[in-house]
């Protein structure tokens, strides 16, 4: 700021140009550096996020009741007992993320051909945001939405007897809704990048409309749409606030959709929604799980990068 | 004809072909519908919690509180003080007479007090909207079974007293005031931390940065960072914020700690939280608005000799801050909207009393309803659906807010 009136004022009394030259020069050389401590801000919240779950997770395996061995190859994650096998936790998030993908994917890939391929503009003014709505929902309400339309729904037509009220298959279910808009809105984006000459050239051969989109469109957009189908899955597996309210509290090794069973967030939140005591087994176990899906989410979404990158199609 | 032109044997079968891109073509605007009806459900579900019939049951019958024939619906406000006066114990009357004197309450409000104090109404059952419209006669024959006590009303779980009223842990009183101010409290630390980092980011990589190594890696990161699960923000403000920058969020060092918090889960530690969480989406919205500036405004602005900074702050800055804004704005509602990292990062389960300070304990809208869905009765579920309906009117009028000003000033530009 002070320079701005520096430099204002210098405008207002025009000065002998070396006076002028030497002064601007040392308040644009500290707002670069201000600018350039904003641009390296991010890289410390990396930094932080690296190092705070790495060491507590170290901690955690430093402690005398942890058995490394027995935490990657057991099923029972029960810290009480010292038993801190993983896979209860790992099964149930892959089972909310599969039910939610087998949603997201068909329903996100039909929804962005619609989109891009048959509908009118007047009718696209209309729906996309509508999805853009739907995708700006918080994430508790779709865990409200779970646990007193989806859970009662899916008793209603399996029984109640077959279905917990706590379940994966209800939680995986409305995460298929929260991330339905995010694919979609990918996939039409990459869709919409292909360039009219390729349709036309399909039209030109005697395709019909269905054909062309199918069989060429959708393969040329193919490194797009997977990006955004990793980026789901990325998305599905960090959710948290759904699989919280709805999935079931207490980890449990099953891959019965109808069951209870708890997530690596929905872990996360439970133990920390206590006051927890700092270095207790309980703190630093969240954190080697939150190191655990840092480090898959960002393998993800690298490779999705990396997709759209080495593979998109460029033309000319 | 077409025969002609087609090879001998080659069957076109264009009957199939046009009846199963006629078939697709539903099957897509299926999946289309598929969406609307989702969302639609969804805050059909919501409306259907937010209102309905409460069987209500009173600890002490309303009709035993009268006086000289006149029940406490027709009493003065004087008679209704004097009946707190004798049902209340000393210490409980004196807190109240603390809280705001009872010659500055309004008569309303005492008689509210004693809904609240003595008659103390219970919800024995309470059904949802729809069951209440359709089969309103088969609640009243049910309540008279099940709870001959009790009084039939309609509820609107969503009223002016339920906005405006502070958290308790009685669904027929609970309120959410306090869960309002501490989301406006969070949201205030959040905008402080990541408004003026994000643009200045943004303006770095933007305007000043080269293509070096190192701006290359920021960039990657900033995209990397905007993939990270929020829960992950929570915990990295846990480690930092709570733990070991303890002495600065709790006030310690500035020697404001609040009695009630000794320790640094506070309003502040929340925002910065959330801060850390959006500033990867601010620093994107930002660059993009950056960008769109177009390249010729600058050339002139340097053509008559201004430096670089005053380029940037005269000339990009103004036609990038509409787009800056709305960014701001919509990276601002998906904070709001934040329940998992302020979980983790502490936030309080069940307080009554408003945050004063950066230094309170905190809760917000999110995690309130949280608390509510959680419960297992009904009644608080119906808090929870009209506690979203608070929230949802908030971020819709935050994001019509940012879409009148994208249109107001894309139309000048």
């Amino acid at each position: 700021m002070a320079s701005v009136n520096k430099t204002e004022n210098g405008a207002a009394h025009p000065r002998p140009e070396s006076n002028l030259r030497g002064r601007r020069r040392i308040s644009e050389g500290i707002i670069q550096g201000l600018l350039f401590l904003s641009g390296a801000f991010s890289i410390l919240i990396t930094v932080g996020i690296v190092y705070e779950l790495g060491k507590e997770a170290l901690l955690f395996f430093q402690m005398p009741e942890i058995d490394l061995l027995s935490t990657i190859l057991s099923t029972r994650w029960q810290p009480h007992t010292s038993d801190f096998g993983i896979w209860g936790l790992v099964a149930a998030t892959f089972m909310t993320s599969l039910i939610a993908m087998l949603v997201a994917g068909p329903l996100g890939l039909a929804v962005a051909i619609y989109l891009s391929e048959y509908a009118s503009d007047r009718a696209r003014g209309i729906l996309k945001p509508i999805l853009e709505v739907l995708a700006g929902i918080p994430t508790i309400v779709y865990g409200y939405f779970a646990l007193s339309f989806m859970t009662p729904l899916l008793r209603l037509i399996f029984g109640r007897d077959v279905v917990q009220i706590y379940n994966t298959g209800s939680a995986g279910l409305v995460m298929g809704i929260l991330i339905l808009p995010l694919i979609a809105s990918m996939t039409e984006d990459a869709l919409s990048a292909v360039p009219r000459a390729l349709r036309e050239a399909g039209y030109g051969m005697g395709a019909t409309k269905l054909e062309v989109a199918l069989q060429v469109v959708v393969p040329a957009a193919l490194s797009g749409i997977a990006a955004a189908m990793i980026l789901g899955i990325s998305r599905a597996i960090g959710e948290t606030m759904i699989v919280a309210v709805a999935a079931g509290q207490g980890p449990n090794f099953t891959f019965n959709p109808f069951k209870g069973a708890e997530t690596i967030t929905g872990h996360i939140v439970r133990i920390s929604g206590g006051d927890l005591s700092y270095d207790s087994i309980d703190y630093n176990s969240i954190f080697f799980l939150g190191l655990l899906l840092f480090v898959m989410t960002l393998a993800l979404n690298v490779i999705s990068q990396r997709i759209v990158r080495r593979f998109r199609e460029v033309y000319e | 004809m077409k025969t002609l032109l087609m090879p001998k044997g080659f069957d076109t079968n264009l009957g199939g072909r046009k009846r199963s891109g006629l078939v697709w073509f539903w099957i897509f605007q299926a999946a289309t519908a598929a969406g609307v009806i989702a969302l639609t459900v969804l805050i059909l579900n919501i409306i259907d919690g937010a209102f309905g019939y409460v069987a209500l049951e009173a600890r002490v019958q309303p009709e035993t509180l009268a006086a000289n024939g006149a029940g406490i619906e027709n009493q003065t406000k004087d008679q209704l003080v004097a009946l707190l006066r004798s049902r209340l114990s000393q210490g409980a009357f004196g807190k109240l007479e603390k809280e705001r004197s009872f010659s500055g309450r309004s008569r309303a409000d005492v008689y509210d007090l004693i809904l609240e104090r003595i008659v103390r109404y219970e919800v024995a059952e309470s059904w949802d909207l729809w069951t209440s419209v359709t089969k309103p006669g088969e609640i009243k024959a049910e309540t008279l079974v099940n709870h001959p006590e009790a009084v039939l009303r309609f509820r609107y779980w969503l009223n002016p007293r339920f906005v405006a009223g502070p958290q308790t842990s009685v669904a027929m009183t609970a309120g959410v005031r306090t869960a309002i101010l501490g989301t406006l409290w969070t949201i205030l630390f959040t905008i402080i931390l990541a408004f003026p980092v994000g643009v200045g980011a943004a303006i770095y990589l933007e305007e000043y940065a080269g293509s070096s190594w190192f701006n290359r890696l920021i960039q990657t990161n900033i995209n990397n960072l905007a993939g990270v699960p929020s829960i992950v923000y929570g915990m990295l403000g846990l480690a930092i914020f709570v733990r070991a920058l303890e002495p600065l969020s709790s006030g310690a060092a500035f020697g404001l700690v609040e009695p009630t918090t000794a320790n640094g889960r506070t309003v502040l530690a929340a925002g910065l939280t959330l801060g850390l969480l959006v500033l990867p989406i601010i620093i994107i919205n930002a660059q993009e608005a950056i960008r769109a500036v177009p390249r010729s405004l600058r050339n002139a602005s340097y053509g008559l000799g201004a430096t670089k900074w005053q380029t940037t702050w005269h000339h990009v800055l103004p036609g990038a801050i509409p787009g800056i804004l709305t960014g701001t704005i919509l990276a601002i509602s998906r904070a709001i909207g934040e329940t998992a990292p302020l979980v983790v990062v502490g936030a309080s389960t069940a307080i009554s009393f408003d945050p004063t300070s950066p230094f309170s304990k905190f809760t917000t809208l999110p995690i309130q309803i949280y608390q509510w869905t959680a419960r297992p009765q009904a009644e608080f579920r119906s808090l929870a659906a009209a506690a979203i309906l608070v929230l949802l009117i908030m971020l819709l009028s935050l994001n019509a807010a940012a879409i009148l000003l994208r249109n107001r000033y894309s139309r000048r530009g």
